[in-house]
């Protein structure tokens, strides 16, 4: 079984690297690439711990195949804040003591983000179910919502 | 000298204890710069994976690993043969259950290991080991295995404490209690008799088990893996293969949650041993099957209660028989769910007798409050039941007999001051006590009761040239315990807490951590950091007495700076810390303050939910409409820490009332080992859960801290359990409460 090579763009960086047919996207991403930021919890999409966005949709890089990034844009937590500024979910997540042991973070926060750009001013039961697929056992979700409620306030008022 | 020693933590105006701040680990977090266990890696590194077996109960006749040596790539094959003999009981189980000796135990139990070049490779390689087993009978239900001719896990294991004729996988029976049960029964008005089952449930970090440990040819080790006490693997993974504490370093990674789970090892010593083999480094991460499979669930229960109540609500007695299964090896916290089953109570005749039994499933690990959730559903369903069924108030039967200060607790002691009372008037008080109701729902009440712990405790506070601080403690930051304290080392030293750093210490740095359990880590670390702030700020009032030639006991710390302690010893302007600091060098050397400490007066913990639900008549579908926990947190050094504990908690024990539990086929092996079939709350299941932190000082520690960290995982089994049977009329005394299960009661009414 011969690598294939993929040509992308990762957060914004043009990217190449070879894999084998069967890997993911998120093996590639965490042990070829060094982005660790992306966490596998399951590997069977059900926790929502590896949520990326691949060409702007939001997905569980554990479902995807590295090969099928050929050509397309991803972007992981790693890219999500600019420099030394955060972006507002991730602050409005330190505000809010939205995280305990932090492990599911990257993945609520890649999800609320692909949430807010769809809808920016979500009610507390739309944000719960858009949110159902990434799963949290430290905080019972409580200060979570409360983050991506305030979040979405905020980015409404700054336009 | 003096210190501003206030130690009436009642009393003492705190600065930054009890606020707000950003927890220092934070943006590493939010930004995925954090490494969790898997994270880790190092050059030349082997990926390791584990094979495991199929049957829940089998003889090993032999294991062939010819051709998996011989498969190019392979660096090292493992099975229990390369291991060591061990003599300690305890860590000869441990071992068994990371590699297994002459049987399988369970479905998942791993039987031999590789190293590989690859993880594609090792895959490969399991596939060419052959084991050739020999099924056994077996036995997955603790009611089963404790009958006498069920099959037997350990023949003529059983301790002292079992009486003869009972089925082998009896292993231990444990006792508590005062008074006299049946003449306590005899003055009650009524006596309910009900049998209690809970299900097995699983931690579910999110996190898996994962580890990089490198071995080198001298002997020495590292190794980096998740865990909730680094001292605890560094102690156990020495004691299994021989070698010595001080040649092993463990250095603990940020770890994606525990609960319990992640106090034992399973990958490490594996890992280890890989590494010696091989002369590379090896890493090993579970999968979610293996962790379901192979790790962490805790017991599952059958209890039968009585109590007898008076009709004007008094608890004439209780009794209650336990029988815990907790897997493959003896442990299970069937002894911590007899001690705390009837601990909130004030009672004159009690008993407890609990039962340690072994099955074909995996070793049972700590969770949250090991052995009390289910303990606390028996009773605290049993006093609801009773009190309903005089018309009385829930909440008032369980103020009439609420343990108290000066209480003898059923396990044992007396207790000091406590929150029980405190938390129960407080849910008389709040508006969800009295909110009204609509059809099909129903409300619920339970309390809680955790011992919590203190332990052996090591820290080191560092005061840097410049005047800031850092702090070294050895328990891994399980929800933001660097904040805390770093807070309160800000709050004894008078500085900013950004002032403050603190850091996760290796096995190297420090000296014998316990493990982060029991609550401990705010207490207990939080007194050492204390007292270590202590230590520092005695060497800096002797430093400045020296600049200023008066005598050491003539200055005191006041707001963060050494002053004379009256006009009388002289007009000398305040030294801060910081310009203590720059002169050290000058004036004796750098400044430290240190802690060592086997930490008492942990300070029992007491807690009260409120759970309205709503039941689908049609579905059997339960919904939490509201939830609201009332617990004592001696001093909530960060708010919204103990605000996170209360709510995580109680989503656990909603999970576990619910949905969440380990399903077995007739075939012995586990059918739900993934989180599409073990479901564990989501965010769409759950409305905001609401908290009240009450404030009773703990007469152990300089601030009054409490842990808080387990109590809420053991009402809400009980608590919507009651609110599922008032909504209902249906009393549900098998967990979880599942929709068929419900539905099933409903219509059987």
């Amino acid at each position: 079984m011969s690598a294939i090579h993929v040509t992308t763009t990762i957060n914004n960086d043009a990217t190449e690297f070879l894999c084998a047919p069967d890997e993911t996207l998120l093996d590639v991403l965490r042990d070829r690439l060094g982005l660790t930021g992306s966490k596998e919890g399951c590997g069977s999409g059900d926790c929502g711990a590896c949520s990326v966005m691949l060409d702007g949709r939001l997905v569980c890089a554990c479902l995807v195949l590295g090969a099928e990034a050929e050509g397309r844009t991803v972007a992981t937590i790693e890219g999500m804040a600019v420099g030394e500024t955060l972006h507002p979910l991730q602050r409005k997540f330190l505000e809010h003591a939205a995280l305990q042991c932090g492990i599911c973070t990257p993945g609520f926060l890649i999800a609320a983000k692909a949430l807010l750009e769809r809808h920016p001013d979500p009610t507390e039961e739309e944000a719960r179910y858009w949110l159902a697929g990434n799963l949290c056992r430290c905080t019972g979700y409580d200060k979570i919502i409360r983050a991506v409620l305030d979040a979405a306030a905020e980015m409404r008022e700054a336009g | 000298m003096a210190l501003d020693n206030k130690t009436d933590a009642g009393k003492r105006q705190f600065k930054i204890v009890g606020t707000r701040p950003l927890r220092p680990d934070g943006v590493d977090k939010v930004t995925g710069r954090a490494r969790f266990g898997a994270d880790m890696s190092a050059p030349g590194m082997l990926v390791g994976a584990v094979l495991r077996s199929p049957h829940p109960h089998a003889q090993i006749r032999s294991i062939d690993t010819t051709r998996a040596r011989a498969l190019p790539g392979v660096h090292a094959v493992v099975t229990r043969a390369d291991f060591p003999t061990v003599d300690d009981a305890a860590i000869a189980d441990i071992l068994d259950n990371c590699m297994a000796g002459d049987k399988a135990l369970y479905d998942g139990h791993a039987v031999a290991a590789v190293a590989a070049a690859s993880g594609a490779v090792a895959r490969h390689a399991l596939e060419l080991i052959a084991v050739d087993y020999a099924p056994l009978p077996f036995v997955t239900d603790v009611d089963a295995a404790m009958k006498p001719d069920a099959p037997a896990l350990h023949p003529s294991r059983a301790d002292e404490t079992v009486p003869p004729g009972l089925s082998a996988n009896v292993m231990a029976r444990h006792q508590f209690g005062h008074g006299d049960i049946e003449a306590g029964l005899a003055a009650a008005d009524r006596v309910l008799e009900r049998s209690y089952r809970t299900e097995a449930t699983h931690q579910g970090y999110i996190e898996p088990h994962a580890c990089l440990a490198s071995v080198g040819p001298d002997g020495k080790a590292d190794l980096w893996c998740c865990t909730q006490g680094q001292y605890m693997v560094r102690n156990t993974c020495a004691a299994i293969l021989g070698m010595e504490q001080g040649s092993l370093r463990v250095t603990p990674s940020e770890i994606g949650g525990g609960f319990g789970g992640k106090t034992t090892v399973f990958l490490e010593p594996v890992a280890l041993l890989l590494s010696k083999k091989a002369g590379r480094p090896v890493k090993m991460v579970m999968s979610r099957d293996e962790v379901f499979r192979a790790s962490g669930p805790t017991a599952s229960t059958s209890i039968d209660v009585r109590i007898g109540m008076t009709k004007d609500g008094r608890i004439t007695a209780g009794f209650a028989e336990l029988r815990y299964q907790g897997g493959a090896y003896p442990g299970s916290p069937v002894d911590m769910g007899s001690m705390s089953a009837f601990a909130p109570y004030d009672l004159e005749h009690v008993k407890t007798i609990g039962w340690d039994v072994v099955t074909n499933r995996p070793k049972q690990a700590a969770y949250r409050a090991p052995g009390a959730p289910m303990a606390a559903f028996a009773v605290e369903s049993a006093i609801d039941e009773l009190a309903r069924g005089f018309g009385l108030d829930p909440l008032e039967v369980r103020l009439k007999n609420a343990a108290r200060e000066g209480t003898r607790a059923s396990y044992g002691p007396t207790f000091p001051a406590i929150g029980l009372e405190a938390t129960l008037r407080a849910a008389k008080d709040h508006p969800h006590w009295s909110a009204p109701l609509g059809p099909n729902q129903g409300r619920g009440v339970a309390c809680g009761f955790w011992f919590n712990f203190g332990g052996d405790t090591c820290v080191s506070l560092n005061i840097t040239p410049d005047g800031t601080v850092t702090v070294s403690e050895g328990n891994p930051d399980i929800g933001g315990s660097r904040a805390s304290m770093s807070m309160m080392a800000a709050e004894e030293l008078g500085i900013p807490y950004e002032k403050v750093r603190t850091i996760i210490a290796d096995t190297g740095s420090l000296g014998q951590n316990d493990v982060t359990d029991g609550s401990r880590v705010t207490f207990a670390v939080g007194l050492a950091t204390i007292e270590a702030a202590r230590a520092a700020k005695r060497e800096m009032c002797k430093r400045a007495a020296q600049v200023w030639g008066i005598d050491a006991d003539a200055v005191i710390w006041e707001d963060g700076a050494v002053r004379p302690v009256s006009p009388n010893a002289g007009k000398h302007p305040p030294m801060t810390l910081a310009e203590i600091a720059a002169i050290a060098s000058n004036t004796g050397g750098p400044i430290a303050g240190h802690c060592e400490v086997n930490a008492e007066g942990a300070g029992v913990s007491f807690g009260t939910h409120i759970a309205d639900t709503e039941v689908d008549p049609e579905t059997g579908a339960v919904k939490i409409l509201r939830y609201t926990v009332l617990q004592d947190a001696g001093k909530a050094v960060h708010p919204d820490y103990v605000e996170g504990q209360f709510q995580g908690g109680a989503v656990q024990g909603i999970g576990w009332a619910l949905n969440e539990e380990y399903i077995y086929g007739d075939d012995g092996r586990l059918q739900n080992a993934g989180f599409l079939d073990y479901r564990i709350p989501v965010a769409s299941d759950l409305p905001m859960i609401d908290t009240v932190i009450l404030e009773i000082p703990n007469p152990g520690h300089p601030y009054g801290v409490r842990g808080v960290g387990e109590t809420p995982i053991v009402p809400p089994l009980a608590a919507v359990a009651n609110a599922v049977s008032h909504a209902t009329g249906v009393r549900l005394t098998h967990l979880p409460i599942s929709p068929p299960r419900l539905l099933a009661a409903i219509r059987a009414k």
